[in-house]
């Protein structure tokens, strides 16, 4: 058995007055032996970076450990003293975080970063650091390394930068590595290297790894041991392979089930007819340059030819930067297209002008994907869902009275209406967007990743609704998301989208079940834990 | 109501507020306690303060009462200030929504423009407006608030660049409104906080505007104002400085209440900010 590297005995962090809950973190214990991945999984708010924080001793001002302690290297970190803590991090204790973006100085070299963690911990010369710095660039195999050192951060990728981060944390080999979802902010194929690359590492220096993340699929891929947290407490913890396969607690268990499956569901009937015709529309940004020369030009979306047929849902895939949101943008006018035609009930709406468009903008509305930045923090809920009736000429009593039967229809206590946006939950604000895109009782639906900021669970009930309300309404929907797990659960048709381009297009189950496109191929193997949704949806139907 | 009870926490703005409240007496109370003319001649000229009770602060070198002009004088700085920072603020919020919302060659030339009144320093330009088109209590106070209205401007600006890309108001664009629609009802309102804290600093400055404008006495001198009391103190001011200072007094303080209100209301206002 290899020893233990961290452990924490009944920690308890205290939050200030006013928060929703008195402890951030209730009575956790856990221990980490080196050579082990102990992934931390739980939904926002669950306390899981509360955890990695408290360890580092990083909590904000008026957050305080109550009591309970943190064993590491034979001293209690909840007792050190600031400049013992400085030791502790870094050398001792790296971490990760999940936008290396912001993680990373803009105004400094990737190398001077990298090599400024030999320089403040050990007492190496100049071209000592510079080598160290090119191996340790190699080990995390960003390509050109010696180019990476010279870079800036705005220069690099994200899973680039995600690199150069694990290089900085792996420097002076810690003990142990805390990882703070990662992961979250890169596509899936990034996402599948960097776990990759995490594993690798860690089986080869032999570090512990605390693996704080949300996302089940990851826990399948990457861990040995898993801890479930919920509102600070622990609910779950044991060996990967149990909890995955035969989960104990109520909760893990739910969220297990709320994992969406990869395969899609029975087709439905489609209709013959077109509602939205998209035919060769792209657009071209271009920036920079004097009188046209030497602009910089980027083609965000190239030639788009699709169809949605009435009542279907259409399903756009595609990794960031695949020029996704731009055709949703494109297609609800919010971004005017160089060329093509965008036919909806006959009318070429990519040729409308903009008084036109404001008129006829209530036959297709969006959705968008932040539910804390789509809403107009000073207008109570039924304020926002009137709005449209409104200026389209709807008497404002009215529309407010059609507003809290719209509430009823997605789920919300109509009651709710005379709250403000930051009184409700990230779900429930959703529910609120969704509301609002229907008051004007739209023939398309242009969902610009609506689930991506939420919760699993909460994730699940937004896609239930969805597909309720558009069985219901007889709505067409155009869905865009990244990921092809909800994509499976929803649409009818997908198209994937690479570089501004459509590769690949057809009924979901037959792009998704036989792939085609090598690009198509490798998103589908990206997906984390693609085994292990597998079995469980196996197991399920063995059990029914 | 947050705020409101935010504000009562930090004893700082309560002061301030107090203060404020005093001055505001002052200037309702004037016809009522000094129901003469301040400007008339009253008694001896340069009675020392407390030393005479009919002349609790004394008088200055005409023999006009020291107090009452200060009771009457809290009237012209307020109105002063309060007039010239609503002009100055609707201004600023005109050219730094249109200019924030609309970017491009509107943005241009209406930034080009801020930028000539920013350059020019923003007494100079007082002064000459004052010059051209005379001192009387009307025109001081639009040449005040004309000369105040960049910094808004600016900070309105910079608020509609950083919002008019937020989904919300796409979301509003998406729904078919208007773009004076998004303007007045979708960004203003979230842009306005900073805006309206920053009044205060604009309303401080323009009540000091108007006694440097006074001390030069280029002021209304047919008003009873703190500044053309500091004015004609300047002549005796090696002996009977007090015709200088009570006025300089009242100044520091209303300019404090003014600042003190500000500060509380930012905190306030934008809870988030504060303990930075």
């Amino acid at each position: 058995m290899s020893e233990t590297v961290l452990s924490l005995d009944g920690l308890t962090v205290r939050l200030p007055g006013g928060a929703d809950r008195p402890h951030a973190l209730s009575d956790v214990s856990l221990s980490i032996a080196s050579n082990e991945i102990l992934c931390v999984v739980g939904e926002s708010g669950s306390g899981k970076s509360m955890m990695a924080n408290a360890i580092m001793r990083l909590l904000p001002n008026e957050v305080s450990i109550e009591r309970g302690r943190t064993m590491f290297d034979g001293r209690d970190l909840c007792a050190a003293e600031p400049a013992e803590m400085r030791d502790v991090r870094g050398a001792g204790i790296a971490m990760i975080f999940q936008e290396p973006m912001t993680a990373l100085n803009p105004l400094r070299t990737i190398g001077d970063q990298i090599g400024e963690m030999f320089s403040i911990h050990t007492k190496l010369s100049k071209t000592e650091i510079a080598a160290r710095v090119q191996a340790l660039l190699e080990d995390v195999r960003i390509p050109d390394p010696s180019a990476a050192a010279k870079a800036y951060p705005h220069e690099l990728s994200g899973g680039q930068r995600q690199r150069a981060m694990i290089a900085m944390a792996l420097a002076l080999d810690p003990k142990l590595l805390i990882a703070d979802e990662p992961t979250t902010a890169l596509d899936v194929t990034t996402q599948a290297q960097i776990l990759k690359l995490i594993r690798d590492l860690q089986q080869r220096k032999k570090t512990a790894v605390l693996f704080i993340t949300h996302d089940f699929g990851v826990v399948a891929e990457i861990a040995d041991r898993v801890v479930v947290m919920q509102h600070g407490a622990i609910a779950e913890q044991g060996a990967a392979d149990k909890v995955l396969n035969d989960p104990q607690h109520a909760y893990t268990k739910q969220l297990i089930a709320a994992v969406p499956p990869l395969k899609a569901p029975l087709p439905r009937l489609l209709s013959g007819k077109h509602i939205l015709t998209i035919d060769g529309v792209s657009k071209t940004y271009r920036t920079g340059g004097f009188l046209g020369r030497g602009a910089r030009v980027t083609e965000a979306v190239k030639n788009v030819s699709l169809h949605l047929p009435r009542g279907a849902t259409l399903g756009i895939v595609g990794e960031s930067g695949s020029g996704k949101s731009t055709l949703a943008r494109c297609i609800v006018r919010l971004i005017d297209p160089d060329t093509g035609s965008i036919l909806l009930n006959g009318k070429d709406w990519a040729k409308l002008s903009r008084d036109d468009v404001r008129r006829e903008t209530r036959h297709i509305q969006m959705v968008f994907q932040d539910p804390f930045a789509s809403l107009n923090p000073r207008r109570k809920a039924a304020e926002l869902v009137a709005q449209g009736p409104i200026v389209h000429g709807t008497d404002r009593a009215e529309a407010i009275a059609e507003a809290r039967k719209l509430f009823e229809l997605v789920g919300l206590d109509p009651s709710a209406g005379d709250r403000f946006p930051h009184e409700f939950s990230g779900g429930q604000r959703q529910r609120i967007g969704l509301a609002r895109a229907l008051a004007l009782k739209p023939d398309v639906l242009v969902a610009d990743e609506p689930v991506s900021a939420l919760d699993v669970s909460v994730q699940a009930q937004v896609l239930k609704l969805l597909a309720g309300l558009r069985q219901q309404l007889g709505l067409s929907i155009i869905f865009i998301t990244h990921d092809l797990r909800v994509a499976a659960q929803i649409c009818d048709l997908v198209a994937v989208m690479k570089d501004g381009a459509v590769v690949e297009q057809g009924l979901t189950a037959e792009v998704f079940g036989n792939p085609q496109h090598p690009y198509t191929q490798a998103l589908l193997a990206a997906i984390p834990g693609g085994d292990f949704t597998c079995k469980r949806d196996a197991a399920a139907l063995a059990g029914e | 109501m947050d705020a409101v009870k935010r504000y009562f926490r930090s004893p700082a703005a309560v002061i301030g507020l107090i203060l404020l409240l005093l001055v505001i007496a002052m200037a309702v109370s004037a016809g009522f306690l000094y129901p003469r003319d301040p400007l008339a001649l009253a008694g001896r000229p340069l009675i020392w303060p407390f030393s005479n009770p009919r002349f609790l602060l004394g008088t200055d070198n005409s023999g006009r009462d020291i107090a009452a002009q200060i009771f009457y004088g809290a009237r012209i700085s307020l109105l002063i200030g309060g007039v010239a920072t609503a002009i100055a603020i609707l201004i600023g919020i005109l050219v730094g929504a249109f200019a924030g919302y609309y970017g491009g060659w509107v943005d241009n030339v209406l930034m080009r423009i801020t930028e000539a009144f920013q350059t020019l320093p923003n007494f100079v330009l007082l002064l000459v407006l004052v010059a051209v088109f005379g001192s009387t209590l009307t025109t001081v106070t639009i040449a005040v608030g004309v000369v105040s209205w960049p910094a808004p401007a600016r900070l309105t600006r910079a608020e509609f660049l950083s919002l008019r890309n937020r989904e919300f108001v796409q979301a509003g664009k998406t729904l078919g409104m208007k773009d004076v629609q998004l303007i007045l009802g979708e960004i203003l309102p979230n842009a306005l906080p900073p805006v309206i804290v920053y009044a205060s600093v604009v309303m401080a400055v323009a009540i000091l505007l108007e006694s440097a404008l006074a001390f030069l006495r280029l002021s209304d001198p047919n008003v009873a104002s703190w500044g053309n009391l500091i004015g004609l103190g300047r002549d005796v001011l090696r002996v009977q400085w007090y015709v200088s200072a009570i006025p300089g007094i009242a100044i520091l303080v209303t300019v404090l209440a003014v600042s003190l209100v500000g500060q509380g209301l930012n905190d306030a206002l934008n809870p988030r900010l504060k303990g930075r």
